[in-house]
């Protein structure tokens, strides 16, 4: 191996591992303020790919189709919770924030995509379509068991993920999809090529992490959010809703998750399974984090970026399980290294 | 331990036994990967059943699809469910070799004849007894690697680089093109794996590159296969790209867009029967499925084909079979086995002409050499 093939993979591992940190903290933040270890992150990332592919050839049928049939699933359980409470006067708010605004999203993607619009506006409408399923299903599946343990989480989550991966082959098709790369430009520093690509999925994803560290840190609901996921009963006593906090995190969540796939398309050929092994990936960065750190998930994802790009140069065959084994000496050394407690349980 | 638990329900909730069919009809048991990893190959198929009419020789044919999700076990379970509960008189499938292998004890035991679908010769290897009731329309990896290593001798090429599914076909490619370029007198320099679901390929084709072997041959099926060719293209690899007859499909060309130019694949006829002339029989035949598959589910894809000649098959030889007994006898399963194994059958991927050591039963006619120019499939004459 000479320099400028180790330049090559250490520039190939950081633009996948740039695109795993983001997962990363896509998953700690769903964790850390819902207690949900988010299994279906990947599907929102290979829908991302598959809805921009889509837009691409002037089809939006496949994810128009997925929110029109979550969004009359949603306004179904809303009409119950108002009978439920009785008090009918609410019922048109709430209809038109869950049905009603995903419907004219839908609406506006089948209008718009025959038109062939320009690259960028493709993207808003992909990250429109994809964001908006995050609260969608958050409110179909995860809310009304919010208080149940982790574990009946997870395994709602796994529900979840098999019920997106059939929807995804049914909505996207079995062939996968690739987008055309944001930029053709490359620069040479002295022997290595680094390609714009590679340049605009890092600067995004670092502008990404600081736009959500200042979300966080500098912004009411974000505060509200970090006030959440710091204690939740709390925050409740403080006046944020419980429902309002997962929602919200849902939304910055999937919206992430479209932003990774937007940005992985035009890397790889995406299919509608896909996200499953991305997101795994993106899991085990926020493992090295223990779930709750975010500077920590997102070096642990670009560890695993680097670890894959290098560990495909000197052995192929074995790249996935030299990639997932790490995680066992992480997880030896955090169960030695913290004290274990019982958070809520 | 959960994950499965589920699958296995849902498993059970998507297959709901069908209605009991009439002893008299012939019932053909299929399973198929419609949903999984194979889905792109299995869903040709899947349509393809669909497109079959509903007698041959003036007996009624009902067509039993299942969906095996791409898994060996469900397989197995779809295979003992048609034998046991719907008394099957043949077995189809299943689209992959794992499943297909798995499924031959079971055919074997029941004596039930079974045509598979999938790609391996080990489905029909005569040194396997219980092979006596398998049979396969796919071509044979071997008479494809063989294709390729003509044409790369052809083309002066002295050494080669493999890169292949890390998965049974990458290692199956791996191997016959070891041995069709060890007869061919072509070195094999360089050897990597990749998974299809792989985000990046760049290590492995560096690897590869390094190598600097005169071609390079990309062992992958659909899609998937376009990932190591369009990093070869961008890391400026400029000897011969070949492929396997694995991404002979329409998607293949949408996703690799130009970087697939100049790339070399062999595949079955069908793919380019357009330009076949037209004294070779298999014309015809292919001109009339595709053109019937392509009116209802838009563009062809050479599994599909592979579908339609196991019909193809059943087609000629049941007839023979409905002489020696009613369907649902053991006579009449014995009897449309002999046929088949007699078969001579002009099919849309080649010839037919089994005997009791070949139950595949094609020749160099059922492949050509296509090279992609301008993103479409052209014949190398």
């Amino acid at each position: 191996m000479d320099i400028t093939i180790a330049a090559l993979l250490a520039q190939d591992g950081i633009t996948n591992g740039a695109v795993y940190a983001l997962l990363a903290l896509a998953l700690v933040l769903v964790f850390a303020v819902t207690r949900v270890i988010w299994v279906p992150s990947g599907e929102f990332v290979a829908y991302g790919t598959l809805t921009l592919a889509g837009l691409q050839l002037g089809k939006a049928s496949g994810i128009a189709g997925l929110l029109a049939a979550t969004a009359v699933v949603a306004g179904i359980l809303e009409v119950v919770r108002t009978a439920r409470q009785g008090d009918w006067r609410r019922l048109a708010p709430r209809l038109a924030a869950w049905v009603g605004a995903p419907l004219a999203i839908a609406g506006v993607l089948v209008l718009v995509a025959p038109l062939q619009p320009p690259f960028v506006v493709q993207i808003a409408l992909t990250l429109a379509a994809v964001t908006a399923l995050g609260p969608l299903l958050y409110r179909i599946t995860y809310e009304p068991i919010a208080e149940a343990s982790v574990l009946v989480l997870l395994i709602v989550s796994v529900a979840l993920h098999f019920a997106l991966l059939g929807l995804g082959l049914w909505f996207f098709g079995a062939e996968g999809s690739r987008t055309p790369p944001f930029t053709d430009a490359s620069f040479e520093a002295g022997s290595v090529v680094v390609s714009g690509q590679s340049l605009l999925v890092v600067a995004t994803s670092v502008a990404l992490i600081v736009a959500l560290a200042w979300f966080f840190n500098r912004t009411l609901y974000g505060r509200a959010l970090h006030a959440t996921a710091v204690n939740r009963v709390g925050a409740r006593l403080a006046g944020i809703s419980p429902s309002f906090a997962g929602t919200l995190t849902f939304t910055v969540g999937a919206l992430v998750c479209a932003f990774c796939g937007v940005l992985i398309g035009p890397i790889t050929t995406v299919y509608y399974d896909s996200g499953f092994l991305i997101s795994l990936k993106g899991f085990v960065g926020a493992i090295i984090g223990g779930l709750s750190s975010y500077p920590m998930a997102a070096a642990g994802a670009l560890l695993v970026g680097l670890l894959e790009s290098f560990s495909s140069f000197w052995a192929s065959a074995f790249k996935e399980v030299i990639v997932f084994t790490m995680i066992l000496p992480v997880l030896l050394w955090r169960s030695l290294a913290t004290h274990h407690h019982d958070e809520d349980e | 331990m959960v994950a499965r638990k589920l699958a296995t329900a849902l498993a059970v909730a998507l297959t709901v036994a069908p209605a009991p069919y009439a002893l008299a009809d012939i019932n053909v048991g299929v399973t198929l990967s419609a949903t999984g990893p194979a889905a792109s190959l299995g869903i040709p198929e899947k349509n393809t059943f669909e497109l079959l009419p509903t007698t041959i020789g003036g007996e009624k044919i009902n067509w039993i699809v299942l969906d095996d999700g791409s898994d060996t076990t469900k397989a197995v379970q779809n295979a003992r469910k048609l034998i046991g509960e719907n008394k099957v008189d043949v077995l189809v499938g299943s689209t992959i070799t794992p499943n297909s292998l798995a499924m031959v004890d079971i055919a074997a035991e029941a004596e039930t004849p079974m045509i598979s679908m999938a790609a391996s010769s080990r489905i029909v290897d005569p040194a396997n007894p219980k092979t006596r009731w398998i049979f396969k329309t796919p071509q044979s990896d071997a008479l494809m690697a063989d294709a390729i290593a003509v044409s790369m001798k052809a083309n002066g090429v002295q050494s080669i680089g493999y890169i292949g599914f890390a998965d049974a076909y990458g290692d199956g490619w791996l191997a016959e093109i070891k041995r069709s370029a060890q007869t061919a007198g072509i070195k094999v320099i360089a050897e990597e794996k990749y998974n299809r679901n792989d985000t990046s390929v760049t290590g492995q084709v560096l690897k590869l590159v390094a190598a600097k072997p005169d071609a390079i041959l990309i062992g992958a099926a659909g899609t998937p296969g376009a990932t190591p060719q369009k990093e070869l293209v961008a890391r400026g690899y400029k000897g011969r790209i070949y492929q396997t007859h694995g991404v002979a499909n329409p998607d293949f060309l949408r996703v690799v867009g130009k970087d697939g130019n100049g790339t070399l694949l062999p595949s079955g006829p069908m793919l380019v029967w357009e330009q076949l002339p037209d004294s070779n029989p298999i014309k015809k035949v292919a001109s009339e499925y595709i053109t019937s598959y392509e009116k209802k589910f838009g563009t062809r894809s050479t599994f599909g084909g592979h579908a339609y000649d196991t019909f193809l098959l059943l087609r000629a030889t049941v007839p023979d079979a409905l002489k020696a007994g009613k369907p649902g006898t053991k006579e009449f399963r014995t009897a449309l086995r002999d046929a088949l194994e007699k078969a001579n059958v002009v099919a849309t991927h080649g010839v037919f002409v089994m005997n009791a050591n070949d139950h595949n039963g094609f020749d160099n006619r059922a492949r050509v050499m296509v090279r992609i120019e301008n993103e479409k499939w052209v014949l190398v004459k």
